[in-house]
C-alpha cells in the first residue's frame, strides 16, 4: 500500500513535467513570445539543478553551497567538447553531439564531485556548509587558470599559460565563446525526466532510505551498520553529476559564458528554489523553480528587486516555517495532510 | 629584503581586521552556536554609515566611528531578534538559510540605498607615513591604527569576558545553555549582548578595512565575511586568542600567498587553508576538543 502511493505520486510528478512539455510545445507553435522562448532551456536547467541540490540538503541533509561550481565544471566541459566535437567531426548528428557534450559534462562533475566528496562529507553541519562555499570559489579560481584551443580539429589545453596554437575558444577569465547552442527544449525536458527518475528512484532504493537514516539520525544509522560515508558519497556524487548535466546544456545553451556567472549568487538562487519548493519535496522543487524563474522575468520592472524578495522569501519561509503555532494551524487546515502519526513519549 | 618587510606589514594589517570580524564570529559562534553569515554584511552597513557620516553629515571621524558603531550594533541586536531569536529550537540547517537570506537581505537593501556604482572611502585615521630602512619601507597610519585597535580591542575584550557578570553569563551560555537558564541567567538577553559586542567590532573593522581598501560597494563585507569565518575556525571557534591568532595568521597566509604564489589563486589559496585545517585539526589551533555526546 505505502509503496503504491509513492509510485502514484511519482507518476503525478513525471506527469507535471510531461504536460507542462505538451503545453509549451503546442504554445511554441502558437505564437510563444521570443522572450518567453529564450527562457524555456535555462528553466529546464535550473530545474535540474533545483532538484540535484534537493538531494543534497533535503534527503542528504547536507547544506551544499557550492553547487554553482559544479554547474561550471559542467558547463564548461559540455561547452568545450561541443565545440571541439563540431570542429573534428562536422557531419555528426547535432542532437548526439548535445548528448556527448551533456553526458561528459556529467562525468567530469562526478569524477569533481568524489574529489571535493573525500574531504567535504568528513564535515558537518555548518563547517560542511562553508567548506562547499570555499569549494565552490575555488572551482571558479582555478577555471580561470584554464585555456583551450582549436587548431583545425585538434584540441588544445593549458593550465596557466596562454600560449597556444590555434583559435582560442576558453580564454581563462573570459571564458568560452562561440559556442554553437545546440541546446532546445525537448533536450531541457528530457534531462528533467531523467533527473527526477534518478532522484526519485534512489529515494525510493535502499540506498536512499539508508541515506535518509543518515540523515535523521547519524549515531543511530552507523550504530545499525549503514556505511556512512558511503552513502553520504552517494547522494553527493549523483547530486554534482546531475547538476554537471545541467551545467553542460546550460552552457549549450549561449554563444558566450564566463565562469564569473557561478559565484555564489548562483548557488544561494538554486538554495532558494529548494527551500521554496521544500526542503526534501522534489515536485514542489520543479514547481517552484518554474514559477521562480518566470516571476521576475515577466515583471519587467521587478527585476532588480529580485534577489531581495529571495532573500525576504527565505527569511520568512524559515520563521514562520518553524513556528509551531503557524505549523499546527497549518496542520490542522491543510486538505492534503499525512494523517499524524502518534508519536512516543520520549521523542518530545 | 624590503618587498618582504612590506609583505609582512601588509599581513599583520590585512590580518588584524580579519582577527577582528572574526572575533565576532567566534563569540556568537560559542555562545548561540549557529555560524551568523550576514556578519560580513554588517560590516559592510557599518563602512557605507561611516562613510555617509564623514561625506553628508560632515561628522569628524571619531563620531563617524561612534555613528557607525551604534547603528551596527542596533542592526545587529534587530537581525537576532527578529530572524534569529524565533529559531532558537529549529534545525541547523533552518538557522544557516535564514542566516544567508539575512546577508542577502542587507546586500541587496544597500544596493538599493547605495546604489551598486562602488564609492571611494576617504580614510578616516590622520594621514601620515612611517619610513623605515632609509624611505624604502612605508608604513601607512591605517596599518598602525589598524593593528593597535586589533590589540586594544583583544585585551578589552578578554578582560569583559573573564571579569564582568555579563562575561560571566556568556561563558556559561557557551557552555551549557540549558543548566546557565536554570541558574537565572537570561540566555536570550546574553545572546544579544553577544550579537552587540560582534557587531559593534564589525563596524571598527569595517572602517579599517576601507581605510586601507577604500572602494566600497555592498558585497565588499560578503568575502573578508568568510574569510574571517576561516580565520576564526583556524584559531578555534569560540576562543578569543584563537581569533586573534587565526585573523593574524590568514592575513599573513593571504598576502604572502598572493605575492610570492599567484596573486590569481589568493582567495583559492586561503579556502584551501580552511579545508585543510578542518581536515586535519577541526577545532583550529587554540579550540578545545568537542566530545560527542549520544
Amino acid at each position: 500500500m505505502k509503496r503504491n502511493s509513492k509510485f502514484v505520486s511519482n507518476l503525478i510528478t513525471y506527469g507535471i513535467v510531461i504536460a507542462a512539455w505538451l503545453i509549451c510545445s503546442f504554445w511554441m507553435g502558437n505564437g510563444m513570445s521570443s522572450s518567453l522562448k529564450a527562457m524555456l532551456v535555462p528553466i529546464c536547467c535550473y530545474v535540474v539543478l533545483a532538484i540535484s541540490l534537493n538531494l543534497t540538503v533535503g534527503i542528504s541533509g547536507e547544506l551544499s553551497l557550492g553547487h554553482a561550481g559544479f554547474m561550471a565544471i559542467g558547463a564548461f566541459t559540455g561547452a568545450i567538447l561541443s565545440t571541439w566535437i563540431i570542429a573534428a567531426f562536422p557531419e555528426m548528428n547535432k542532437d548526439l553531439v548535445l548528448t556527448l557534450a551533456v553526458v561528459g559534462g556529467g562525468v567530469t562533475t562526478m569524477i569533481a564531485g568524489a574529489l571535493i566528496g573525500i574531504p567535504v562529507l568528513r564535515l558537518r553541519g555548518d563547517y560542511l556548509a562553508i567548506v562547499t562555499l570555499a569549494f565552490g570559489e575555488i572551482i571558479r579560481n582555478i577555471l580561470n587558470m584554464f585555456y583551450f584551443s582549436l587548431d583545425g580539429s585538434r584540441l588544445f589545453g593549458s593550465f596557466g599559460n596562454p600560449n597556444i596554437p590555434g583559435k582560442m575558444i576558453y580564454n581563462g577569465a573570459m571564458g568560452i565563446k562561440g559556442v554553437k547552442m545546440l541546446a532546445h527544449f525537448n533536450a531541457g525536458v528530457l534531462l528533467i525526466l531523467f533527473a527526477l527518475a534518478v532522484v526519485l528512484n534512489l529515494i525510493n532504493s535502499r540506498s536512499g532510505r539508508a541515506i535518509m537514516a543518515t540523515r535523521d539520525n547519524r549515531i543511530a544509522a552507523e550504530s545499525v551498520g549503514i556505511n556512512i560515508t558511503k552513502y553520504k558519497m552517494m547522494a553527493f556524487v549523483t547530486s554534482a553529476a546531475l547538476a554537471g548535466m545541467a551545467g553542460a546544456l546550460y552552457a549549450n545553451n549561449f554563444y558566450s559564458i564566463q565562469s564569473s556567472k557561478f559565484n555564489v549568487d548562483t548557488s544561494i538562487q538554486i538554495l532558494v528554489f529548494v527551500v521554496m519548493g521544500g526542503i526534501g519535496n522534489m515536485r514542489g522543487t520543479v514547481i517552484a523553480t518554474t514559477l521562480l524563474y518566470l516571476l521576475p522575468e515577466l515583471l519587467r520592472d521587478f527585476s532588480q528587486y529580485r534577489m531581495l524578495i529571495y532573500a525576504i522569501m527565505l527569511i520568512l519561509v524559515m520563521v514562520l516555517g518553524n513556528n509551531p503555532l503557524l505549523r499546527n494551524l497549518w496542520m490542522n487546515i491543510n486538505p492534503f495532510r499525512k494523517p499524524l502519526k502518534r508519536r512516543a513519549k520520549a521523542d518530545e | 629584503m624590503v618587498y618582504f618587510l612590506s609583505n609582512l606589514v601588509n599581513g599583520i594589517t590585512l590580518g588584524s581586521v580579519y582577527a577582528m570580524i572574526a572575533l565576532g564570529y567566534s563569540m556568537v559562534y560559542g555562545i548561540a552556536k549557529m555560524l551568523n553569515f550576514a556578519h560580513g554584511d554588517v560590516i559592510m552597513v557599518g563602512a557605507y554609515v561611516c562613510f555617509c557620516a564623514v561625506q553628508y553629515w560632515n561628522l569628524p571621524p571619531a563620531a563617524a566611528v561612534l555613528v557607525s558603531m551604534i547603528v551596527s550594533t542596533l542592526l545587529g541586536v534587530l537581525i537576532e531578534g527578529l530572524a534569529y531569536r524565533p529559531l532558537r529550537q529549529a534545525t541547523s540547517l533552518a538557522v544557516l538559510i535564514t542566516a544567508i537570506g539575512v546577508s542577502y537581505l542587507l546586500q541587496n537593501l544597500a544596493l538599493l540605498i547605495w546604489g551598486a556604482t562602488p564609492v571611494i572611502f576617504s580614510s578616516v585615521v590622520p594621514d601620515f607615513k612611517v619610513r623605515l630602512l632609509g624611505g624604502d619601507l612605508i608604513i601607512t597610519s591605517a596599518a598602525i591604527f589598524t593593528v593597535l585597535a586589533a590589540v586594544a580591542v583583544m585585551i578589552a575584550l578578554t578582560l569583559f569576558v573573564s571579569r564582568s557578570r555579563t562575561g560571566k553569563a556568556m561563558r556559561a551560555v557557551s557552555e551549557d545553555r540549558g543548566a546557565a537558564e536554570l541558574m537565572g541567567i537570561s540566555v536570550n538577553r546574553t545572546i544579544s549582548v553577544t550579537f552587540a559586542i560582534g557587531s559593534a567590532l564589525a563596524a571598527v573593522a569595517g572602517v579599517l578595512l576601507c581605510s586601507t581598501y577604500p572602494t566600497l560597494t555592498p558585497t565588499t563585507g560578503s568575502l573578508p565575511g568568510i574569510k574571517a569565518f576561516t580565520a576564526a575556525v583556524f584559531g578555534g571557534i569560540g576562543s578569543i586568542p584563537g581569533a586573534m591568532l587565526g585573523g593574524l595568521l590568514l592575513g599573513l597566509i593571504e598576502i604572502f600567498g598572493r605575492s610570492y604564489i599567484s596573486s590569481e589563486l589568493g582567495d583559492a589559496i586561503v579556502f584551501a587553508v580552511l579545508i585543510i585545517v578542518l581536515l586535519v585539526r577541526p577545532t583550529g589551533l587554540l579550540g578545545k576538543p568537542i566530545r560527542e555526546k549520544v
